[in-house]
């Protein structure tokens, strides 16, 4: 009599749990996120953080996925790598989510996705480096355009402009290194010799004197690969110290604040990105015209300032991921992770996503723009 | 490497170490009142540099510099006040130099929470003061080697600074009570000084002093909520080296420590910058345990 009340109540235990949990798993998708709202990389993971709030509220407001609405849960990383994987192991084992989208650095993303993919739960990546998706693994994708296409533009603007020899500053993070990486490898390809290439603290306050080795090292042009305040700083040093070789930058410079922060000093910086801070400069048979207008209203009218291509990133995950979700009419991990690599020609901030088992990021060399500032505004690069 | 280059590279490190000294500087002046060393040094910095942001788009802004100043000396006495005076007594026993540790970390959190405040009212963006002559791309000449204007006023502000605290320290009445706190705070209140109120004074200046570093500097570093940090940690770097509490100390070990730095990039990645000077520090500390320019007996007599 003791064993089956035992196993009666055990089964009544049981049977209440599924019950229970079939009632939430009914009542809301959940769907975690780790950004780095604080700290060195809030510039990139406050927009993320804010745009991922803004996606879901309007969402929820058109009656969510399929009839049933989205709860969103962010977590704060603050940057560090550590902070992101507990988080990721909180989301996925205490509140069960179907899915995560971030984390914003490259660092972070490399930390945990791993851990995604063995608890087989799609991780959507808004970090840059391509070696989170290179090789793909079956549960980690991205939105951020490829560190690759990035330098290859970039190099290929040099080529045309006659430059040869090349001084490359990275931050010391992983975005900084991954992006230095990708140049290394490419710069040859182009014809570009590299004179000089080093990395720097990513809390730096002045740069001068790395500046100077540049100036002495005979560069014909510097590329900085950050993503931290230094890149203002990196323009005004150069102003003051009067080294006037072009300065290029990478995808990570997109957001106006930097060229308020670096004011005149920032003319004439040129930088690959994505289209979304030239959206009012596209011609109007662009597919990605509208979306990118609609979001960057939308943006500025809930938080009054500037989107940035990071929030873009963001945008771009749960737009993949909520599309996959409503595709698949299903919330069972795997089968929302085949609806993602299946994505097709989905118009999202970065460019147009194609999915396959190879490319878990989906975005062409196209989706790249080269970008410059001009009168305190982005603008489009247009050869001298 | 000829001549420019080099200057380039003095220049650079001046602008380092006028920025080192003028935060060292700080450290010490609490130090010497109490003993603490005020992690929250950095975000006197911090606040001074962003409350200039913030005050120069309404006011002129030499105004705007003297408001953030005064503004941050209060919330500097305010937390002496609230925290290390009165929540302090729960640590410090006997009301006396007690506890000395206990309050050093205090300051830590008290540093976290200013961080914290700063990201609520400022946001995570990086902020921008106006350079004082010219603009962000302006350049001075000396040799070949080309600056900005701002470094003068950094220097300026930093010989300033020095010129005050030496007179305050030496010739006024105040300057001569918060020394005697320091050496016997027991034997200061025989003599009828309010030890109290020379520790919030203390903390006052330091906090006054942080915020026209911030000010000074922010036009060329800018400033966001979390550069006290990095700041803090050099600052007292710098004020360890050159002797605790000693002012000149801090500024020679200032300048010193900026130019070895500046100078290390020739031959190391920039990357390594750190590392020289955390190198150079340990072995002037194993050398010179008071530091380079700190008396030995004066250190033994400290609490730790």
């Amino acid at each position: 009599m003791q064993v089956s009340g035992f196993k009666f109540a055990r089964t009544a235990i049981l049977f209440t749990m599924m019950v229970l949990s079939a009632q939430v798993f009914a009542a809301t998708i959940k769907i975690g996120a780790i950004f780095a709202v604080t700290g060195a990389a809030a510039y990139l993971g406050a927009p993320e953080e804010k745009t991922a709030r803004l996606f879901v509220d309007n969402l929820n407001k058109d009656g969510g996925i399929n009839g049933t609405k989205v709860e969103l849960i962010i977590k704060d990383s603050a940057g560090s790598a550590e902070k992101a994987l507990s988080f990721a192991k909180q989301l996925i084992d205490e509140n069960e989510v179907v899915a995560i989208i971030g984390p914003t650095t490259s660092g972070e993303s490399m930390a945990i996705r791993d851990y995604c993919n063995n608890a087989k739960i799609p991780l959507i990546s808004c970090a840059a480096a391509e070696t989170i998706v290179e090789p793909p693994l079956p549960y980690v994708f991205k939105t951020p355009q490829k560190d690759s296409y990035v330098a290859k533009w970039a190099f290929q603007t040099m080529k045309d402009t006659g430059i040869q020899k090349l001084a490359v500053v990275a931050s010391n993070t992983g975005f900084g290194s991954g992006g230095k990486a990708q140049l290394e490898k490419y710069a040859g390809d182009f014809g570009i010799t590299i004179v000089l290439s080093e990395q720097y603290d990513p809390n730096a306050t002045d740069l001068s004197s790395l500046l100077t080795k540049v100036k002495s090292s005979g560069a014909q042009a510097l590329i900085n690969w950050s993503i931290e305040p230094a890149q203002s700083i990196i323009a005004k040093n150069m102003k003051q110290m009067n080294l006037n070789i072009p300065l290029y930058q990478s995808h990570g410079f997109g957001n106006i604040k930097y060229v308020e922060a670096a004011g005149s000093a920032a003319e004439g910086i040129i930088f690959p990105c994505g289209r979304l801070l030239v959206a009012d400069l596209l011609p109007d048979s662009n597919v990605q015209k509208k979306l990118l207008q609609k979001y960057n209203q939308d943006y500025k009218a809930a938080y009054s300032e500037d989107a940035s291509t990071f929030g873009g990133h963001a945008y771009d995950a749960l737009l993949i991921l909520t599309t996959a979700i409503k595709n698949a009419k299903s919330t069972a991990p795997d089968k929302i992770a085949a609806a993602i690599e299946a994505t097709k020609n989905l118009a999202g901030t970065a460019g147009i996503f194609n999915m396959s088992a190879t490319d878990h990021n989906g975005l062409g060399m196209e989706s790249i723009s080269m970008l410059t500032v001009k009168n305190g505004k982005f603008a489009l690069y247009e050869k001298k | 490497m000829n001549q420019t280059i080099l200057a380039q590279y003095l220049l650079s490190g001046l602008i380092y170490g006028s920025i080192y000294a003028v935060i060292a500087l700080g450290f010490n002046i609490v130090y010497n009142a109490t003993g603490i060393i005020n992690f929250a040094q950095g975000e006197f910095v911090m606040l001074g540099g962003l409350l200039t942001h913030s005050l120069s788009s309404v006011l002129p802004l030499p105004i705007a510099i003297l408001s953030s100043v005064t503004i941050t000396a209060i919330v500097g006495a305010l937390m002496e006040i609230i925290f290390i005076r009165n929540l302090g007594v729960l640590v410090k026993g006997d009301g006396g130099k007690g506890g000395v540790m206990q309050l050093t970390i205090m300051t830590i959190g008290l540093s976290i929470l200013l961080r914290e405040l700063a990201l609520k009212v400022w946001g995570e963006q990086v902020q921008t003061v106006p350079f004082f002559t010219g603009n962000e791309s302006s350049s001075l000449s000396i040799g070949g080697a080309h600056f900005s204007p701002q470094l003068l006023w950094i220097m300026g502000a930093t010989a300033l600074i020095f010129l005050i605290l030496s007179v305050f320290f030496k010739y006024t009445l105040s300057g001569q009570a918060m020394r005697a706190c320091s050496a016997s705070r027991v034997g200061a209140r025989l003599c009828g000084i309010r030890a109290e109120v020379m520790v919030t004074l203390s903390f006052a200046l330091a906090a006054g002093i942080g915020a026209a570093a911030g000010a000074v500097t922010a036009p060329l570093t800018q400033t966001h909520y979390a550069i006290g940090t990095s700041l803090a940690i050099k600052g007292f770097t710098v004020a360890v080296f050159g002797g605790l509490g000693n002012s000149g100390g801090a500024v020679a070990a200032g300048f010193i420590l900026g130019i070895i730095e500046s100078f290390s990039i020739i031959v190391f990645p920039e990357a390594f910058k750190d590392i020289v000077s955390i190198v150079i520090l340990l072995a002037v500390l194993l050398a010179r345990p008071a530091g380079l320019f700190g008396s030995r007996e004066a250190s033994r007599l400290k609490e730790f």
